[in-house]
């Protein structure tokens, strides 16, 4: 019982990484950038909302929309100012601009919200007005899993199947695919490319705001850095899954999150990030691609 | 008439080194008249480092090619045996000077041990691949020293790792008189700081002497190539692992001196110093300085370590505007128009134009 709640606590956890790391990889299927203000995005995801519940006392759900709106428009004037002018140039100045990107969130959050951690009023509470635990408790309550963790990952599935849905019907998610195998190609046929890499931008930034909102909700300290752990193990996982891979991505996120879980409880807590990395270069050295990424071998 | 024909690059290395020894020599002229600020006389040691390690990170990214996000890994593993180094030392070499070279010497063997473990698997990966695990390998290093503690008494070194969190330095068994080295979390305090700008001077010297000579030998025109193209250049017979890892661990090398340097400028130093930021950071100097170019990483780093210091003026807003200006450098150095436009000014361009 012990280790199903370990367990679930990992699922869980590795739902908030799988919602991060799927933004990482459209973003870095289309446009072969690691985008390292990804991170940032989800802090300043999870301030707006804590600005709408607190301040403005807006109900949760609208809350949400309201962060995924204003993320949206971030990732949309990041791209446009940052990354586009920078599309034919070599990808390290890119990365070095979207560090500088980074820096700039993580400082202007600094500057509006200050250095002291906010206390994140979770989207559901731990316990209900009457005192009583808001989780379902199973077999006896022996188990009991919270309804933050039950919403994060029944939002999380629906995110990947949404997303699944998205890029192999709609015109638009056609287009994505395109562009990611051949962007000159794309072009030709008539896909407008910078519009289809902003759309991406978009929807990766307002899954950023959704993992903001669910991260916080688990771990409610809300701090101008709170973004750049999760982003790193996000990206882990985008890797660890195979980049550019959707369902990758999601195996990847929850993979890392349970084995992270599983590491604080039965190795070490403080060693948990040790193991996690030390799995992800040991799959990487059998599996050079990631679990279900393509092996593109260089053809002469 | 014969004239005498300097090559273009021994022109450049030449006065690459000019240039570091005049800023040694006037940085010390201005030492002595106490004209330097009390917080810039504090940065002279850490901008050696960084300056060194900016080097030695291009020689990975700018001449092998292959983008590392764990540098600073590196700097760690130098920083935390060259204290061990030095503190245990004390008695055997009792001059600080010679007690420094040997804690930097200890340093990057150390660091070159941790290159040879990271490189052996590593280097197969390719790209981005690469990266990710050059910045786990660099998370690792940091959990693994916070769990570390080391003790020195008369009977020599006692460590332990702490691997439940419960462990404290008085688990060591050491004997009375004992010093505690690395605790932990809390890092290595306590530590007597013995590096000197002229140390910092000569590790720069040096490291710029390795890479330069590496550089322009045979190897480092293989390393070159195998940038370059390496399928090409393997079906010309260059040894691919070989030379990846001859760069690789030369790169870590020089880290670990300079981060033995680094450790030892301070009393207190913690593993967390080193994370992933730290990377980054080193990353933007060879970046911004421009890939393959050493002078260029040179100025870099000296420039943006000193950066916020003279942004003090912007107070609360120095790392925003900090951001700014790494951002509009980066637009503005590959704006196609600004390039044509400074491309004018050069009389000559050099043949062979190094690809990125």
């Amino acid at each position: 019982m012990e280790f199903l709640s370990y367990l679930i606590s990992g699922i869980s956890l590795g739902s908030v990484y799988a919602i991060i790391a799927l933004g990482y990889t459209m973003v870095y299927g289309i446009a072969k950038m690691l985008n390292f203000a990804h991170g940032d995005v989800i802090m300043v995801g999870g301030y707006i909302s804590f600005c709408a519940i607190s301040y403005l006392g807006l109900p949760g759900w609208l809350a949400v929309i309201l962060a995924m709106a204003v993320c949206t428009v971030l990732g949309i004037v990041i791209e446009g100012l940052a990354y586009k002018p920078l599309r034919s140039a070599p990808s390290l100045a890119v990365l070095i601009t979207a560090i500088g990107v980074s820096y700039f969130l993580q400082n202007t959050a600094l500057l509006i919200w200050k250095a002291a951690p906010k206390v994140y009023p979770s989207l559901i509470p731990t316990t209900n007005a009457q005192g009583e635990s808001n989780a379902l408790q199973l077999f006896n309550g022996q188990l009991s899993i919270s309804y933050i963790s039950l919403l994060t990952m029944a939002s999380c599935i629906v995110i990947m199947i949404a997303l699944t849905l998205f890029t192999s019907k709609t015109k638009m998610g056609k287009a994505m695919r395109a562009c990611s195998e051949d962007k000159g190609a794309a072009q030709l046929m008539g896909i407008n490319v910078n519009a289809t890499i902003s759309t991406t931008f978009a929807i990766g930034s307002a899954l950023a705001a959704i993992a903001g909102v669910l991260l916080c909700s688990s771990y409610p300290t809300l701090q101008p850095t709170t973004g750049s752990m999760p982003g790193i193990k996000a990206f882990t996982a985008a890797v660890f899954g195979g980049i550019g891979s959707i369902p990758g991505a999601f195996l990847g996120g929850l993979l890392l999150g349970v084995i992270e879980a599983m590491a604080k409880a039965y190795i070490s807590t403080n060693l948990a990030n040790t193991i996690v990395f030390a799995v992800l270069i040991i799959v990487l050295l059998v599996k050079p691609a990631g679990l279900l990424g393509k092996y593109v071998p260089e053809k002469v | 008439m014969k004239k005498l024909r300097i090559k273009h690059h021994t022109r450049t290395d030449f006065l690459t080194y000019l240039g570091v020894i005049i800023l040694f020599v006037v940085m010390n002229v201005l030492k002595s008249n106490g004209s330097l600020s009390r917080s810039l006389t504090g940065q002279l040691v850490p901008i050696c480092c960084y300056m060194s390690m900016a080097v030695s990170l291009n020689l990975t990214v700018g001449i092998l090619g292959e983008l590392s996000l764990g540098h600073a890994g590196f700097m760690s593993v130098g920083a935390f045996s060259g204290i061990v180094a030095a503190m245990s030392l004390q008695d055997i070499i009792p001059a600080a000077p010679l007690r420094l070279a040997v804690a930097m010497i200890v340093g990057a063997a150390a660091a070159a041990i941790a290159g040879v473990v990271v490189g052996t698997p590593v280097l197969r990966l390719r790209g981005d691949y690469l990266a990710i695990v050059t910045l786990a390998f660099g998370e690792i290093i940091k959990d693994l020293v916070n769990c570390l503690l080391v003790g020195y008494d008369s009977k020599g070194l006692h460590m332990a790792f702490n691997l439940t969190g419960s462990k404290t330095i008085d688990d060591l068994g050491m004997q009375e008189g004992g010093i505690a080295i690395i605790k932990g979390a809390q890092g290595a305090t306590g530590t007597t700081t013995i590096a000197t700008f002229t140390a910092g001077f000569i590790l720069v010297m040096v490291t710029l002497f390795v890479v330069l000579n590496l550089k322009h030998s045979r190897a480092g025109r293989a390393i070159m190539a195998l940038r370059d193209n390496a399928i090409a250049a393997e079906s010309v017979g260059i040894n691919i692992t070989k030379y990846k890892m001859m760069a690789f661990v030369t790169s870590a090398a020089l880290a670990g001196a300079a981060g033995a340097l680094y450790g030892l400028n301070f009393s207190s130093l913690q593993a967390t110093k080193f994370n992933f930021n730290t990377s980054i950071l080193i990353l933007v100097f060879v970046v911004l300085g421009g890939l393959g170019n050493l002078w260029g990483s040179l100025i870099a780093a000296a420039a943006l370590t000193v950066l916020p210091e003279l942004l003090r003026a912007f107070s609360d807003y120095r790392m925003l505007v900090y951001a700014i200006v790494l951002i509009l450098v980066m637009l503005a150095t590959n704006n196609p128009t600004l390039k044509t436009f400074f491309s004018r000014f050069k009389l000559h361009k050099p043949a062979g134009k190094e690809a990125v």
